[in-house]
């Protein structure tokens, strides 16, 4: 069993297997990822770095598109949701 | 020798290239090499896969995952931006391999969370999303709809239903080409096999998705009549369309939405190649053929490519089959209702676009594809339901943080480097 990884979705810990995206840990912890322009929300589209429907901050960096970027231990992921 | 593009295509075109002993890099989007197709453990399950990428190990290649291209300033130099800064790859030759992005049609509710594309779900699950007894709906149009049914079938999610466009008719003369090409037969056999039990209904679309915040059912159209399932996910792509932004920056001519290619993929722009779908929706095993014709060729090895004319002859005809087969049916585009948002990016609406007579005036004047994707999810849609046509591609052709934008990085250097 490989080693699991622990990350922060919206201040609440998540743990997942190595390799997963932040999208799929932003999903696992019930997050959807952006509010859009007039205030729904919205979870990834296209899944490969596309649509930029899956974009949330991650360690301080606005708008990363959760879906290309795997997690790293301690990562500290927000979403406006 | 940069090679933009890390799936099968320009796998194959940086390992034939390599050969030569002339330096060859990748360059590619994502954290790491594949493409969509030969993503996360496919790699070690697929042997094709397999033997592409364990050559390519063994090649003197030099990889740059994590490395979106943006920019040519100018000729024979490219930006690109990186996790945590900028490089600038210089190049004598440029092959690109830039593979395809997945068509979405808008439909009410299909902006909910967890309605996605076909292939974004299996990327997802692949990447740790678990689907385990998650009920899914799988529709759209393509042959990808049955390897995503068959993959999420066999991570154990439920798979309710794969509703399919095009009608049984159409699927069954398709069935008899098959047996024009043996190797997609045991393919086709094995997914058949996998799906033994799940309901594959064809004349079916995605009418609504429905859901309070979130998806809970969806409204299909099976032949003619209304039926509601309840799933957790609607997972629905109809076809692929090349992603042609990069070569259209080049400079590079299309021709009906592909890059424009010679016997031996060279683009309108000589030292710049194309290989895989951005030059036609052929699938992986064109891909490859083309992907080596192109690193021959660009390697100085014309000869040795001419040989792989026929292979790739016979691909062709396959993925022309494939085209008219799953052929988007007229009625899909009365699926958006007046008040369906069509541009996700900026939340504009079928009603709002519909007065505009071009892509053009509608970017203007109602902002529809202004957003962040730039237009790479709205102006298909747009294409099939409207009839507009993107126009122009300008740089950056991602967005791009502006410290990149403004990097001192970006001042062409004498060779192919990476500065951080």
């Amino acid at each position: 069993m490989p080693e699991q990884i622990a990350v922060t979705v919206n201040g609440s810990l998540v743990v997942v297997a190595p390799g997963t995206s932040v999208a799929a840990a932003m999903m696992r912890a019930g997050a959807s990822c952006r509010t859009s322009v007039r205030g729904e929300p919205r979870g990834p589209l296209c899944g490969m770095g596309i649509c930029f429907e899956c974009r949330a901050e991650i360690d301080g960096i606005l708008h990363s598109r959760s879906c290309q970027i795997l997690c790293v231990a301690g990562m500290n992921i927000k979403t406006d949701a | 020798m940069l090679v933009v593009g890390g799936g099968p295509a320009g796998i194959a075109a940086a390992v034939s290239a390599a050969q030569s002993g002339k330096r060859v890099a990748i360059a590619d989007d994502n954290p790491a090499l594949g493409g969509q197709i030969w993503r996360g453990e496919t790699i070690h399950s697929d042997p094709s896969a397999r033997a592409w990428i364990s050559q390519l190990r063994e090649s003197s290649v030099e990889l740059f995952p994590g490395a979106r291209i943006f920019d040519q300033p100018a000729p024979g130099v490219l930006n690109a931006e990186t996790m945590d800064g900028s490089m600038v790859f210089e190049y004598g030759k440029l092959i690109l391999a830039t593979g395809a992005r997945e068509r979405f049609l808008p439909f009410p509710g299909w902006t909910l969370p967890n309605v996605m594309g076909a292939g974004a779900l299996q990327a997802l699950a692949k990447a740790g999303l678990p689907i385990q007894g998650k009920r899914v709906v799988v529709a759209g149009t393509g042959p990808l709809l049955l390897a995503v049914a068959s993959y999420l079938n066999q991570r154990g999610a439920i798979v309710v239903a794969i509703c399919e466009q095009a009608s049984l008719a159409t699927l069954g003369a398709f069935g008899l080409r098959l047996f024009e090409h043996p190797g997609k037969i045991a393919q086709a056999w094995g997914l058949h096999r996998e799906l033994a039990r799940v309901r594959l209904l064809t004349s079916a679309w995605p009418m609504a998705a429905v859901g309070n915040q979130i998806l809970e059912s969806v409204v299909m159209s099976v032949k003619g009549t209304q039926q509601r399932i309840s799933c957790d996910y609607l997972a629905c792509g109809f076809h692929l369309v090349p992603n042609t932004e990069l070569a259209a920056l080049v400079g590079c001519r299309l021709e009906g939405g592909f890059v424009q290619v010679d016997e031996l993929q060279t683009t309108s722009v000589p030292n710049i190649f194309c290989a895989g779908e951005p030059a036609g929706i052929g699938g992986v095993d064109l891909a490859l053929v083309e992907g080596q014709i192109a690193g021959l060729a660009a390697s100085g090895h014309g000869a040795a490519a001419e040989k792989l004319r026929r292979q790739r002859a016979k691909l062709q005809s396959f993925a022309r089959s494939l085209e008219k087969t799953f052929q988007l049916r007229p009625e899909l585009k009365r699926l958006a209702a007046p008040e369906t948002i069509v541009c996700r990016c900026e939340d504009v609406t079928l009603s709002q676009l519909q007065p505009h007579g071009s892509w053009r005036a509608a970017k203007l004047q109602s902002r529809c594809g202004m957003g962040p994707c730039q237009g790479r999810i709205c102006g298909p849609a747009t294409q099939f339901l409207l009839g507009w046509t993107p126009d122009s591609v300008r740089p950056p052709v991602l967005p791009v943080k502006l410290r990149n934008l403004t990097s001192e990085s970006h001042q062409p250097k004498g060779e192919l480097t990476s500065v951080m």
